[in-house]
């Protein structure tokens, strides 16, 4: 173990700022990343759904909406 | 010659699985395999890197960034690779899915092309006193991250997918040649950049504690590319198939 202390932990030897930068944006960018392929996963499904439905209706317009 | 080898069932096996149809499942439970591996190799990765490797003589705790910052740059350089072979191969045998996994990948090839450029910066400004420098190193990486936008603009503007799939294949394998200029540049130019810590040619120059953090952690950033890759790969499946039977049938079970 390196640090004596939480404080010497965080100062990182009066290196903070470019180190937790450094961490920070690949942390940042690696959590929104997913969540932005996410995003589009669930707005393609929705579109599909909306496809499947209209084409429902199409083929049959007495059928209830599901 | 081996029977095996006379077998035809022995590269359909295969080629079956170059079917989006068919890929798109697979694609699904390898996604949650690597998305698990990298948040566990990540963890002890940072482990090492934060709690148990020594403090460099050198830059003192400043080095730490070297942990993010070398495995986003090789991974900047390993996806780059990994897209023009699929890129490549989609072009040669004409597989649909093999030019989707290319355009899958080049999101997040830019991604880490721009971490490894905003990581360096960080450490450049308490080493070298300075933000950016024009030197070899940092240029070919520059234009690394041109070359990504360039292919994902270019599939972009154009509307038929088969089309922007080999036009953005072209462009890839015309890029390819940057990714050898970037890895030897701090050997065949004067850089300010320091050379390779870890060689094929000779002992790591850096503490073995140092080292495994390092390679731990660029083994993370290989498995989250590849699990995002597919979860990218999936969606540009159901997409593109979108008025087949087999995607109806996908969509539907889930909702």
């Amino acid at each position: 173990m390196q640090w004596n202390s939480a404080r010497e932990f965080f100062l990182m030897g009066g290196y903070a700022f470019y180190v937790w930068g450094s961490l920070g944006a690949c942390a940042a960018a690696m959590l929104v990343e997913p969540w932005l392929v996410g995003r589009q996963r669930r707005a393609i499904e929705q579109s599909l759904r909306d496809q499947f439905d209209a084409q429902a209706a199409e083929a049959d317009p007495m059928a209830p909406p599901r | 010659m081996s029977p095996d080898a006379m077998d035809p069932n022995r590269s359909s096996r295969w080629m079956r699985y170059a079917s989006p149809a068919a890929f798109y499942p697979v694609a699904g439970r390898l996604q949650r395999v690597f998305a698990a591996a990298a948040v566990l190799l990540a963890l002890a990765g940072l482990w090492i890197g934060f709690f148990v490797a020594p403090t460099d003589a050198q830059q003192g705790e400043g080095y730490r960034i070297i942990f993010v910052h070398v495995p986003a740059s090789w991974m900047s350089m390993v996806i780059y690779c990994a897209m023009a072979f699929w890129a490549g191969v989609g072009l040669v045998f004409n597989t649909r899915l093999s030019a989707m996994m290319a355009t899958a990948l080049a999101p997040t090839g830019a991604m880490f092309t721009l971490l490894s450029l905003v990581t360096g910066a960080l450490w450049g400004k308490p080493m070298w006193g300075t933000w950016w420098v024009w030197d070899a190193r940092l240029t070919s990486e520059l234009l690394l991250f041109f070359l990504y936008l360039g292919f994902i603009a270019l599939q972009a503007g154009i509307d038929n997918p088969r089309r922007a799939d080999k036009a953005g294949a072209v462009l890839a394998l015309v890029g390819v040649v940057n990714v050898p200029i970037i890895y030897f540049s701090v050997t065949w130019w004067n850089t300010l950049h320091q050379g390779a810590s870890v060689s094929m040619t000779r002992s790591p120059s850096m503490a073995q504690t140092m080292l495994w953090g390092m390679l731990l952690m660029a083994l993370a950033f290989w498995a989250y590319a590849v699990a995002v890759a597919l979860a990218r790969v999936r969606n540009l499946i159901l997409e593109r198939e979108r008025h087949t039977e087999w995607v109806r049938d996908a969509v539907e079970q889930r909702s």
